[in-house]
Parts: C-alpha cells; structure tokens; sequence
C-alpha cells in the first residue's frame, strides 16, 4: 500500500477541516469566550495536522502545528482572544488553502514556508505566555486523562513462535508494548486510518500481533478500536502520539507489558501445559496482575466476563450508524445519462405502441403505463441522489464579507438563510461564482459608507442577506442588501456616455430597461476601480453564467433602499417535462415549467395594439407571438380557423405563443445541440423523439 | 444505416496494398462533377442521408441536426458553404460525420462517397491563398492520384462565424 491511494481522502478531508475552522473561527471572533468553539478548532486543526504529517507535507505540519499550539493556549485560557490573532490566524488559513490547491494540482505542497506566519504566531504564544514552550503538550494530555480503551492486550491470544519472539526481543533489551488504539465512531474510512496508523507505528516499532489480524484490519473487519503489540526501542509515550496524529483514531491507549517478571513466566508456563494437553495451540498472555492472573486459570470464562461488558457499553453509546457512501460524480452523471436513454428507450416503445393501435392488446398497454411510472421514478431517484445542499457553496461567503468588511472599511453582515436548500450537483458547482460576484457588488457598490449611512439614518452596520428557497420546479436564490439601490439616472448617463444607447433612446427607457444595462459587457458604475468590483466584468458574467444553466436573473431596487438581486434556477437539468407541439411541419417542445394555460382563440379576438397583436384574456392583455413568423415556417392553418395558443409566462410577463397543433405532453432528454451551433436565441437544446427523429426545445424565455 | 468505418475498411483493403508506409490515407467524395479528399483520420462516421431537422435562424449552409447514436450533430452543406448550387438529394447522397478540434463532431453532405485513396507526401500539393478568397480557404492541398487532381479540405477552418 502507497499513501497516495489516500490523496484524495486527504485533500476532501482537508477542505472539510479548512471550512469547519473558517466557520469556527468566524465564530470565535464574535464570541471571543466560546469554550465549545475553541475545542472545535483546536481539534480541527489538530486533525490537519496528523493528516499532513502523515502525508508528507512538512510544511503545512510545521505551520498547523504552530497554530495548534496557539489554539491550546486560548483553550488554556493563557491568550486572549484579539482581532490581530483572529487575522493571523485567517493568514494562516489561507496559507494552508494555498497548499492544499498545491497538492490537488501537483500532488506537492509547493515550497513556500510561510516563515512570516510562522513567526507571528510564535510571537503571539511568547508575548502573552513568555519564553515557556507550551509544544506538544496538548496531544497527549487529553489522551491520558480521558478514560482508556482497556488493556486489551492482555486478551491477545499468542502463539508459541510469537511468544518466543517476545523473550528473544526483551533478552535484548528491548521493551513490549500494548497498544489500544480506538477510531472515531462516524469514521468512514477505518481501513484507511488503521493503515495509517500501522504506517505510524511501524517508523518506531515492530508490531507483533495485531488483534484483529492485520488482513481483517485492512478489509476493514474490526468494529471501532483494534490491539497491537510492539516491540520497540522508543518511549510508548512517541509512539501513542504518532498513533493519535492520524486523523479520526479518537484515542490511542498503550503500556508496557511485563514479561519478564518471573511469576508470569510461570504462568505462561503453566497454562502452555494445560493447553497442551487439551491439545490447545494459542493461549492467553497473561498480565501482571493479580486478577488478570486469575482470569487466565479459566482462559475462556474470564476475558468473556469483562469484554463482553466493555462491548455493552461500547453499544449503547453507538448512534445510529450513518449510512452513506461517496460516490465519483462521474459514475453518477454515467448513471443519468444511461437513465436518459432509458427514457428515449421508452418513448420509442411508446410511440410503436400508439402507432399500430389496432391490433395491440390491453395488457401490453398496461405494462407500457407501468415502465413508464417505473422510469419516471427511477429518473426522480437519480436526480435525488445527485442533489446536494447549496451549503457547500454558501459557507464561504461569511468569510468573505468579513475580509470585504475589513477591506472597504465598511461594517458588514451578511445574514443566510436556506443553506439546506438542495441543488443539482453540477449547478451547484457553477453557481459559487455568480453568487459572489453578487455579494461583492453589493459590499461594494450596494452598501454606503458609514457617514452616508448615518446622514440616511440607517443602521451603521450593513446588511446583505442570501436567501434561499424552492419554488415549485425552481430553486431561487436572493442577494438582498439595505444599501443605496441602483441609480438609474448614472446608470443611464454612463450608458450614453460609453455609446450604449443614444439620448433618445435613453429618454423612451423604463427604469426596468435601465437597469438590465447593466448586465451589458463591459459597464460598471463604480466611480473608481477597486479591487473588489468595478473591473466591468461581473453582471453580464453572472448572467450569461446564470442562463448558460437555464436560469434567470431579476434586479429589484430602490434608490436609498437597496436592491434584491434574484436568481431563478431549474431543479433538474437534463430530463424535463415538455408539451409537443407542431408549427408548420416541424415539432417542437415547450418545456412545461414555462407554460400557464392553453387557449383555443377566435381569430376575431385578436386585436392589434401599437400594431402588435394581442389578446384580452382574464383582465390581461397578452401579446401574441406567431411561432411560424419566428421560426420561418409556413403555417398550416387557414386565417379563419381558431387559433391555438400556449399561454407562457417568465416572471410577471406573459405571451401567447401561437402553434398549429398540439400532440401532447412528454418527458424529454435534453441534448445539446453541441459546440458547433452556439448563436441560436430562443433555441435552448434539441431532444430525441421515440422515431429517433429530433425536435427542438424552445426557450419560452427567450421569445417573451 | 450506416455505412460507417467497416465499409470505409474494406475500401481501405483494396486500396491499402497500394498505400505506402508514409502515405496519408483519404476519402475521396464527389460533389457535382468534381473529386475532393477528407483526411481520413478526421472521420469518425459515414452515415446514409436521414432525416435532418432544420433550425430556424441559422446560416444556409447549416442544414440542420441529425440523430447519430444519441448524440446531436450538426449537418453542414460543403455546397453551400462555397457557393456552389444546393444539394440534390439522391440515393447516393452521404452525411461524413467528422471530428473537430473545436467543435466536436460534425456532419457534411456530399453527393457521394468514391473511394481511399493513399496520398504520399510528394504527391500532396499545399496552396497558399491571399485573404481575400474567403470561400477557397476551405481547400489547403490538391493531390495528384492516378493523374487526377483531387482538391483537400481542411474542415478545421469551417465555422460558423466564416460566414
């Protein structure tokens, strides 16, 4: 075995242990005291470093290493908590962040020390402690003072060979130990860490036997703590050490055994006869007590007497075992697209059925409605199992603000609400970046310095908020702060001036039409560059990368109010549910998210306005699009006929798409029309219909 | 359905004795009364023509998508794309499904698919064209075989903003 097998747990685990102590650490700077963070981190990050030594990396051991020692410190309650360590201590992470993208893109931590950090943090432990040095005494602190797994050793059953190693070993010198070492009960990976350990021990001793055997350990056969005995030149104290920095071995217990005390020799000896005669190969080892000596003149009876209860004990204390397993992304987008074909499969199967109508049976059409409620279903499972919290995204805005708040001397804070709220896999990966440019033009150009803050009366503290909520078959994410809302009269001006729009243009505009402005490339209000916002690139990113998902982004704003920025996604990407429908000779699909109602119109009731054609439906005047004159086709109809019209709505604007004929609703496979086709507006994809032929998806969106 | 490479390696076979070690290896297409060649290491599938479902708002020579195997390809009129008069349907017609640098895969009618033929360096001729011969540009080679010129394309440079 190689560690490098266990990069890639590595590198998940670490991003996990760099978030908790963002996370934490944002915690602990507005509540300097918390006795539960403190332990949070400081457990964190000794994790982090057992992982990194483990692995490796030296650097990044050195500099956890440092930062844990200044952790046991708070915890010792011998430094206080202050905003310069809080910002070292961020340094610090995104030291270690620097090295773990090091190691994911060249499996190498790269070569900056990071002496400056190091140094800061050295200063801080002997500015507030003095010279004492507080190293490693923490480790193993915790280990010997919390209640031990047992002596478990002394239950080890021996073999003769073994046993004779033992003697030979201790003539020399050298000492025995017992080893328990216990894994942390929400560990997944325990194979992985007990090799891990192996690995740790194995640099100090020589392990003789291991309880389970070593290939059960590595097959993973042992239930939360496994037993070792090793014969070592090293103090127990260094190897119990090695054993704990693994990550997840909640406690490592070790002692040495005594063999060379002549009374247990007689033991050995006196039930190595017994055992003999009862023709018996393994015995116990006994231990130097006096009650474990008594055990072992009833080898079976007594260690059954107090494992079993340890075991209870162990039991009752267990959680309901989590079960979840990680799963490559790329089995599971294999996985959909095979569920994908499955659904055109069916949709072909569908249509031979409905084709030859006469002479297909009850049964068969039966068993057709059934596979297609089995492949409905198993679509939604897969979609369930790639859904995953926006948490992972959202955690790190926080910190984000924070460092903004620092950055633009403005007091911010950004309340969330629906971290939980879930989101295809591959969306949510793509969502990080928009999301932030969000938050950052609203940190920037949204919220108002703090005297203009005070002129307004408002609250000197700034807030941005980052809802999230489903809303039927859309996940919608809003970025709302209090701050000073889009101006649209400099909006406006600075269009005219970068030729954007003419004068006359620009004095026809709605304050909406205004607004979307500024989502053309290039346009920035900000009157000065930062570093923050203000390049113009940003908004027209966030939109085409917000479309580029089939979403929708809106702005609401009030000027001296704040603005509300909302994002619109779909819950799945790949299969959706569509209407068909046909428009001269060709077919088409609408996906059924979009649709309102479906209307059979007399052509009288159309009437022109500002000559557009619209229609006077439910108090609501609706413009008509003509889907021929769009997609250049000749319509089939005659004039005179009643027209048939998909009534389709985004946002709070509606239309009335005008067709030929409908076939009915279907679920689709949404292809792309791939990289060749790339300028096609209210085109969103292509499907494939159960003749094997292609139908094209229209974006309502886009033809609103 | 398709023709796809099995039918192209059984050309290949007949012709392939001939071809030296060197050599690069080319489909011979038809279209009108003249011969061209498709580097055939370029060619991922030669398809019978099928239906291909038009979208609306697209240059002319872009025909439409075709259905190959699940996955959408688009279908370019070489025709069309150089000016020439549109396609004519016929029995012989072929869809030359190609691999892209950048694109991916992408379909080309042509009137018909010929043969293989292996081309040795010195009977490859490169062209230079001046700028200005825009709808040229899609050939950068002529071969010689058998002594007739066949002319070589480079789809490579076939995109959609070249039009």
């Amino acid at each position: 075995m190689d560690v490098n097998q266990y990069l890639e747990i590595f590198l998940d685990e670490t991003k996990e242990h760099l978030q908790n102590l963002n996370t934490q650490i944002l915690e602990l700077e507005s509540d300097p005291e918390g006795e539960d963070t403190v332990n949070e981190i400081f457990r964190a990050a000794h994790s982090l470093k057992g992982m990194a030594g483990t692995m490796g990396y030296k650097r990044m051991q050195n500099l956890t290493h440092d930062m844990e020692n200044v952790f046991s410190e708070v915890r010792n309650g011998n430094i206080k908590v202050q905003p310069k360590l809080i910002d070292v201590l961020f340094q610090c992470l995104d030291a270690l962040e620097e090295y773990t993208d090091n190691i994911q893109n060249n499996a190498d931590e790269g070569t900056n020390d990071n002496e400056a950090l190091i140094k800061q943090l050295n200063d801080i432990l002997n500015g507030e402690k003095g010279a004492s040095s507080p190293k490693e005494e923490a480790a193993p602190a915790p280990a010997s003072s919390e209640p031990v797994g047992g002596e478990k050793w002394n239950d080890i059953t021996l073999d003769e060979s073994q046993i004779s190693v033992i003697r030979e070993a201790q003539n020399q010198g050298k000492k025995v130990y017992g080893l328990n070492v216990v894994v942390q009960e929400n560990c997944i990976l325990k194979a992985a860490r007990a090799f891990l350990v192996f690995k740790a021990v194995e640099e100090m001793a020589e392990i003789i036997v291991s309880m389970p055997s070593a290939q059960d350990v590595e097959d993973e056969k042992f239930d939360r703590d496994f037993t070792l005995i090793l014969l070592s030149d090293a103090e127990i104290d260094r190897i119990i050490t090695a054993a704990e920095s693994v990550s997840e071995i909640e406690k490592a217990f070790g002692a040495p055994i005594l063999l060379e005390d002549n009374e247990s020799y007689r033991k050995i000896e006196a039930s190595e006869k017994a055992e003999a005669e009862e023709k018996e190969k393994e015995k116990e080892l006994p231990a130097e007590t006096a009650a474990a000596a008594e055990a072992h003149a009833e080898p079976a009876a007594a260690p059954a007497q107090t494992a079993p209860a340890k075991q209870d004990v162990k039991k009752a204390s267990k959680p309901v075992v989590n079960r979840t397993v990680r799963v490559d992304i790329e089995k599971l987008d294999s996985l959909m697209n095979l569920v994908s074909e499955l659904i055109i499969a069916k949709n072909s199967l569908v249509s031979v059925s409905s084709q030859e109508q006469t002479n297909t049976n009850s049964a068969f059409n039966e068993q057709i409605e059934y596979l297609e409620q089995v492949t409905t279903n198993l679509h939604e499972s897969v979609m369930k199992v790639r859904m995953v919290p926006i948490e992972s995204v959202v955690n790190k805005f926080p910190r984000m603000i924070r460092d903004l708040s620092k950055k633009l001397d403005k007091k911010l804070e950004l309340y969330m609400t629906g971290e939980e709220t879930e989101l295809d896999r591959t969306v949510v990966d793509e969502i990080g970046d928009p999301l932030m440019h969000l938050l950052r033009n609203s940190a920037d150009h949204g919220i108002e310095s703090a005297e203009l803050r005070a002129e307004r009366g408002k609250p000197s503290v700034g807030s941005i908020f980052l809802d999230a909520y489903q809303d039927g078959n859309n996940v919608v994410i809003e970025v709302r702060d209090d701050g000073n809302g889009i101006d649209t009269d400099a909006v406006r001006d600075k269009a005219i001036e970068r030729g954007s729009i003419t004068p006359e243009q620009a004095a026809n505009m709605t304050e909406k039409e205004i607004i979307n402005l500024l989502f053309l490339p290039s346009f920035s209000t900000a009157k000065k560059v930062t570093d923050v916002s203000g390049r113009g690139v940003g908004l027209d990113v966030v939109r085409s990368k917000i479309e580029s998902l089939s979403g929708e982004v809106e702005v609401k704003s009030k000027l001296g109010e704040g603005s509300t920025w909302t994002i619109r996604l779909p819950l799945t990407l790949a299969i959706i549910q569509a209407l068909m429908v046909v428009v001269g000779d060709e077919k088409y699909a609408i996906s059924l998210g979009s649709i309102q109602t479906l209307e059979d119109i007399q052509p009288t009731d159309v009437k022109l306005v500002q000559n557009k054609e619209v229609i006077h439906l439910r108090g609501q005047v609706i413009p008509l699009i003509r889907l021929n004159e769009v997609l250049d086709v000749e319509s089939k109809k005659a004039a005179d006929e009643n027209l048939i019209v998909v009534i389709v709505k985004k946002g709070d604007k509606m239309a009335g798409l005008v067709i030929d004929e409908l076939i009915g609703q279907q679920e689709i496979v949404i292809k792309s029309l791939g990289k060749y086709i790339k300028q096609c507006k209210f085109i969103s994809g292509a499907t494939i219909l159960g003749d094997g032929e292609i139908a094209l998806i229209l974006d309502a969106n886009a033809l609103i | 359905m398709e023709v796809s490479k099995s039918t192209a390696q059984e050309l290949l076979v007949e012709e392939g004795k001939a071809a030296a070690e060197a050599s690069i290896q080319f489909i011979v297409i038809r279209l009108g009364e003249e011969q061209y060649g498709i580097d055939i290491r370029n060619i991922d599938n030669i398809v019978k023509m099928q239906s291909i479902t038009r979208i609306p708002k697209m240059p002319d020579f872009l025909k439409g998508v075709i259905n190959m195997r699940g996955e959408v390809i688009p279908v370019i009129s070489i025709r069309r794309k150089m000016d020439l008069e549109d396609d004519v349907i016929t029995k012989l017609t072929r869809i030359i499904v190609v691999k892209l640098e950048q694109e991916g895969n992408v379909g080309f009618l042509v009137d018909e698919v010929k043969e293989v033929v292996a081309l040795s360096a010195n009977e490859i001729e490169k062209i230079t064209y001046n700028a200005k011969e825009e709808k040229s540009s899609l050939i950068n080679a002529v071969g010689k075989h058998n002594g007739e010129l066949i002319s070589l394309f480079d789809l490579n440079t076939i995109s959609l903003e070249g039009n």
